[in-house]
């Protein structure tokens, strides 16, 4: 029996169990043209960083010389270079954390400094008590970890463009990003200051240079939010809220406010820019959706995506991200027929609720044109939509909450575009 | 023992928020009265919070000229940032406009973002006088008010915003 014959497909296009990766010790196209290459050289006894002591310690590690490619993407406003936008690379990464220096991010205007000396935290309004707290009372608090996606509302934008945008997954998708975030429980502050019963919202405001504010449900404060002092395990960046940001799980990115400086609580929302003229999303009816916070279930294959090329037919790993901001994947699914026939990907363990999920599946690929596709399905039984389905339901000017299955056609070539299939 | 196991996880469940109190260090103090003043700059639709001031169309146009053309373009049609005004299309056509006049709920919302955080290069440049009157100038551009007409805390409330029952709250508490 040849080793194809024992790959059995479990759907069109040349998918294989998910499960055949971690049985067999099978060998890959990629792996071994690379391990052609590079024969010769390896062959010598000691490679030419073996012959001589390497480099010192270092205060602070830095990535290899050889992966500066691997960057956020950055666009600034032409007249103001703080405002904007840079994106994770997802077509570069793995696993389920971003690492914090490759952390999406959104600025209104530009990135503060703050010093965390002079920084405090002010819980005011429809309380028995004022608080302020300083950032060296929050380190006495006692805290804890939250692994969570942050995805930006705007995220995906340019999938409701009629066109497929032809670019790499991350400067499309790349304004999500994963991190463990450690902190306080919002819900302890608030005890401490002592809610009064008509406190329905929390108006939330950062301290850079737009004193960016936004207002939340005062149920979704008081359940899982927590006041972020680190970010995966180290003081949170500057460009990421230094010194204490706000952490929303499952919710769109606006409300995860920055360099927190501000709670109000209210009995109604203040209608800031960012809820109104921004972050909400006008339907065909001419009416908008407001409040839509919750980010739904999202999945898409970073490897292999635009921008990769396969070199050859033969056995190829799938790897890609899910997530749903309203809790756990349940499943999801990989066609590679353009999604005649779908396969269950494999689920990398932990599987955690509102938090990046990676799913790989193996596919051997017979040199002909195929389109990949991926779809998330989260514990509640939302099924991430198609594209024409979505565009159907919402239209296309609502620019924000874009969550639709992507598809990549892989030509015979082995080249990868972006398309509406 | 099984009742006495489930006694005992049933304890545990109430006594939890409790609990998550009691482990608090509370070191929030007093917040000073100045201190909650001077920070809260919060504008609701009904006009709490508007600070007093007031300013026209007319003492507007001078303000936009000086601080928001740049960006905004001229009558607020868009540049480099976002358009405010001069909307040729409606919220169901094709190309929408979403200006001040076809989409923002409430007036005072202009008021609030603009203090807090324009102009980009000056944020908290602009006096109260200045603000209300880049705010009806605003309005003005939209069709919304009179070039004369006097915006302060008492007026920009009432400003009658056509697209006021345009959203629908999408929120859904967890039940």
């Amino acid at each position: 029996m040849s080793k194809h014959n024992e790959m059995q497909a479990v759907a069109g296009g040349g998918l294989l169990d998910r499960r055949l990766f971690l049985k067999k010790g099978l060998s890959f196209s990629a792996l071994a043209l690379s391990a052609d290459v590079l024969a010769a050289e390896l062959d010598a006894p000691r490679p030419e960083w073996a012959q001589k002591p390497g480099t010192p310690f270092s205060n602070y590690g830095h990535p290899s010389r050889y992966e500066q490619k691997t960057i956020r993407w950055t666009m600034g406003n032409a007249m103001a270079a703080g405002n904007g936008v840079s994106w994770t690379p997802l077509q570069d990464l793995e696993g389920m954390i971003t690492p914090s220096g490759l952390h999406f991010e959104r600025h209104h205007n530009g990135v503060p400094q703050i010093d965390p000396a002079q920084h405090k935290l002010l819980i005011h309004g429809l309380v028995n008590q004022s608080l302020v707290f300083t950032m060296e009372d929050l380190q006495r608090y006692p805290m804890t970890s939250v692994l969570c996606f942050i995805e930006c509302g705007g995220n995906s934008n340019a999938g409701w463009q009629t066109q497929p945008i032809q670019t790499q997954v991350g400067y499309f998708h790349g304004m999500a990003s994963c991190s463990e975030w450690t902190g306080i429980p919002l819900r302890l502050l608030l005890n401490e200051a002592q809610i009064k019963g008509r406190a329905k919202w929390l108006i939330a405001e950062g301290a850079d240079a737009s004193l960016m504010n936004v207002s939340l449900p005062l149920d979704k404060a008081l359940d899982d939010c927590i006041l972020a002092l680190y970010q995966n395990g180290e003081r949170i960046r500057p460009e990421n809220g230094y010194p204490l940001r706000l952490i929303v799980p499952g919710w769109e990115g606006v409300v995860n406010v920055k360099w927190l400086r501000r709670l109000h609580l209210t009995n109604q929302p203040t209608m800031a820019r960012n809820e109104t003229s921004k972050y909400t999303e006008l339907m065909p009816s001419g009416k908008a959706r407001q409040f839509t916070f919750v980010m739904e279930a999202k999945s898409l294959i970073t490897q292999p995506s635009f921008g990769h090329k396969l070199k050859q037919p033969g056995l190829y790993q799938i790897s890609g991200l899910a997530w749903s901001g309203r809790g756990k994947i349940a499943k999801v699914e990989v066609s590679a027929d353009g999604g005649k026939t779908w396969a269950e990907a494999q689920l990398q363990e932990p599987v955690l609720s509102k938090c990046f999920t990676r799913f790989r599946i193996p596919w051997q690929w017979n040199g002909q044109q195929a389109i990949l596709k991926s779809r998330a399905i989260d514990e509640t039984g939302y099924v991430q939509p198609e594209r024409d389905v979505l565009v159907k339901s919402q239209g296309q000017h609502g620019y924000f909450h874009y969550n639709a299955i992507v598809s990549w056609e892989v030509a015979s070539n082995g080249s990868i575009s972006h398309v509406y299939a | 023992m099984f009742m006495r196991n489930l006694f005992f996880s049933l304890a545990v469940f109430v006594a939890y928020p409790v609990l998550a109190v009691e482990n608090s260090p509370k070191l929030g103090k007093s917040a000073p009265q100045t201190l909650q003043k001077n920070w809260n700059l919060d504008i609701f639709p009904d006009g709490t919070g508007l600070p007093a001031g007031s300013g026209t169309a007319a003492q507007g146009k001078k303000v936009y000229q000086q601080y928001c053309l740049s960006c905004h373009g001229v009558d607020g049609t868009g540049d480099s940032a976002d358009e405010l005004a001069g909307a040729k299309h409606g919220l169901t056509d094709t190309v929408p406009d979403k200006t001040i006049g076809t989409y923002w709920p409430y007036a005072t919302t202009i008021f609030d973002f603009t203090r807090r955080a324009m102009p980009l290069n000056a944020p908290g440049v602009l006096n109260n006088d200045q603000l209300y009157a880049v705010t009806a100038y605003l309005l003005y551009l939209n069709h919304l008010v009179k070039e004369t007409e006097v915006i302060n805390a008492s007026t920009l409330p009432k400003v009658k915003m056509p697209n006021r029952d345009g959203f629908i709250n999408s929120y859904q508490p967890k039940k």
